[in-house]
């Protein structure tokens, strides 16, 4: 379940956002930069504060205004990919994929074992002990992805989860990511300006700008010629 | 590489280019001279007998142990102000931040004036101070304070700088990633300033070494109490010149080793992606 009903003053205009997933899936916040997508992301992720109103994923609430509630960041148990993956450059990808684990002083085994688990089928196995610093672009997404996995996320945060990839690794880890999210079956919400990331991953789409959203539905109602000029422009390009 | 066609271009610059050499050997020539000549009057033998001297051993063996003593306090203090005024904005932040440097720019026996009319006996906590028994100017606590004074801004400043530096993502994704703001501070935020925490750290200790106007205003010049290197340096040029060189190339390789750790940190920061 996402809920997400929050107002923020920001530098150039007002965020306000009302959000609700009660079936849960991949809510997609589609838009141009500066929309507002990415704050969204931060204020669920706990990073920043709403001003009013309140967040609820899987039936915990995140923050209340109302209530004064607020969970701290390392307590809400999320899952963050961050645009240009923020991989800690002093470590090694298995250290990267490690490090919530450790945070929860798991077992060394397990660590191990959960790390093993997760790199195996993404063709990691092999660069556990290089440095990130060393990876290819479409790697690091992966290395990226896991870590946020790794922690077993009660949701899942993904900035712009293609835009530093080329566009043949885009098409390929576009699949992936579908299959893992499958997988994971944790609520989701993913930030994009393509629209072509969101009708391949979203199970909502929301279309935002200057903070608000101006429409919103599945891949089906979004794709439609007239609605709005920034979904009209894909079926000029294409 | 410059090519040979570089080379050609360049030609025009050639008197520029003499003149500047010209300045750069005067300069070079300005600071290696005299510590050459130092290095020259204190032959292998005299070093030797000179480290049995024991106006040397306990001037280097007081001089090691506070100036570690004191860099650990700097760390020690410094690392917080340092981090805090890196990373947040909250009112009086200017005036911190001017007074943790001011130190830099205050001649050294202003400084230990400063801390004679503080802690000093009739001063302004060290009255209180007195009355509880406690006397802290011409100590060997009184060389410590000295030393943290002076030298705790190049600590605070090259921390504050490093801390700056480290990109606030990486500390969002710890954050994310289940760390408490110290956990993610030691797992984070240290290792990838920590070339800058730790050239921070060999200067203050390079500086609190060679600390000598506020140890001598606050702590005096006792022998084995607080007769540092630079004090002892100064002490022995009236009478024994033999130690007083000696402790001088001292000073000199500790200089000389400071400088090449700092390049050492400063080309590895470099060299990281």
């Amino acid at each position: 379940m996402i809920d997400i009903a929050v107002k923020k003053v920001l530098r150039d205009y007002m965020l306000d956002v009302n959000i609700q997933m009660p079936e849960g899936g991949t809510l997609v916040l589609l838009g141009e930069n500066g929309a507002g997508k990415s704050t969204i992301l931060n204020l669920v992720a706990g990073l920043m504060a709403p001003d009013t109103g309140h967040i609820r994923i899987g039936g915990e609430t995140f923050v209340d205004t109302t209530t004064r509630t607020c969970i701290p960041a390392e307590s809400r148990e999320t899952g963050y990919m961050f645009q240009d993956y923020a991989l800690f450059p002093h470590m090694t990808v298995y250290d990267n994929i490690a490090y919530g684990l450790r945070i929860r002083h798991l077992p060394r085994e397990a660590i191990d074992a959960r790390v093993r688990e997760l790199t195996g089928p993404l063709d990691l196995l092999s660069v556990c002990d290089e440095n990130v610093g060393s990876l290819s672009g479409g790697q690091r997404q992966r290395v990226a992805l896991l870590r946020a996995l790794a922690v077993k996320p009660k949701c899942l945060l993904l900035d712009e989860p293609f835009s530093a990839l080329d566009v043949r690794t885009q098409v390929q880890v576009r699949q992936e990511l579908k299959e893992i999210l499958t997988a994971a079956n944790v609520p989701a919400i993913m930030v994009t300006h393509d629209l072509r990331d969101a009708v391949a991953l979203g199970d909502r789409i929301c279309l935002m700008e200057h903070g608000e959203i101006v429409l919103c539905g599945d891949a089906d109602a979004i794709l439609q010629k007239g609605q709005h000029p920034f979904i009209d422009q894909f079926f000029i390009r294409s | 590489m410059t090519t040979t066609m570089e080379r050609i271009c360049m030609r025009g610059n050639l008197p520029l280019r003499i003149l500047v050499a010209i300045l750069v050997i005067i300069a070079v020539l300005f600071i290696g001279i005299p510590l050459a000549a130092l290095l020259l009057r204190v032959p292998p033998e005299l070093m030797l007998s000179s480290l049995q001297d024991t106006v040397v051993i306990d001037a280097l063996f007081l001089s090691l142990v506070t100036a570690s003593i004191s860099t650990v306090i700097v760390i020690g203090f410094g690392t917080p102000i340092a981090y805090i005024n890196a990373r947040c904005q909250y009112p009086g932040k200017k005036i911190i931040d001017t007074i943790t440097d001011i130190p830099v720019v205050l001649p050294p026996a202003v400084a230990g004036l400063a801390l004679l009319m503080a802690f000093g006996r009739r001063g302004l906590v060290g009255q209180y101070l007195n009355l509880a028994g406690i006397d802290i100017a011409f100590t060997t606590i009184a060389v410590i304070m000295a030393q943290v004074f002076v030298a705790s801004p190049f600590y605070i400043r090259q921390a504050r700088t490093s801390f700056a530096g480290v990109n606030r993502v990486y500390e969002q994704a710890a954050r994310t990633l289940g760390a408490s703001p110290l956990t993610t501070f030691f797992s984070v935020t240290v290792p990838l300033a920590i070339t800058g925490i730790l050239s921070g750290a060999v200067m203050t200790f390079a500086r609190a070494l060679g600390e000598f106007g506020a140890t001598i205003m606050f702590a005096g010049n006792l022998q084995g109490k607080t007769q540092t290197m630079p004090l002892a340096i100064y002490g022995a040029l009236q009478g024994d010149i033999n130690a007083s060189l000696a402790l001088a190339v001292i000073l000199v390789i500790i200089s000389f080793a400071v400088i090449i750790v700092i390049k050492i940190l400063t080309e590895k920061e470099e060299a990281a992606p």
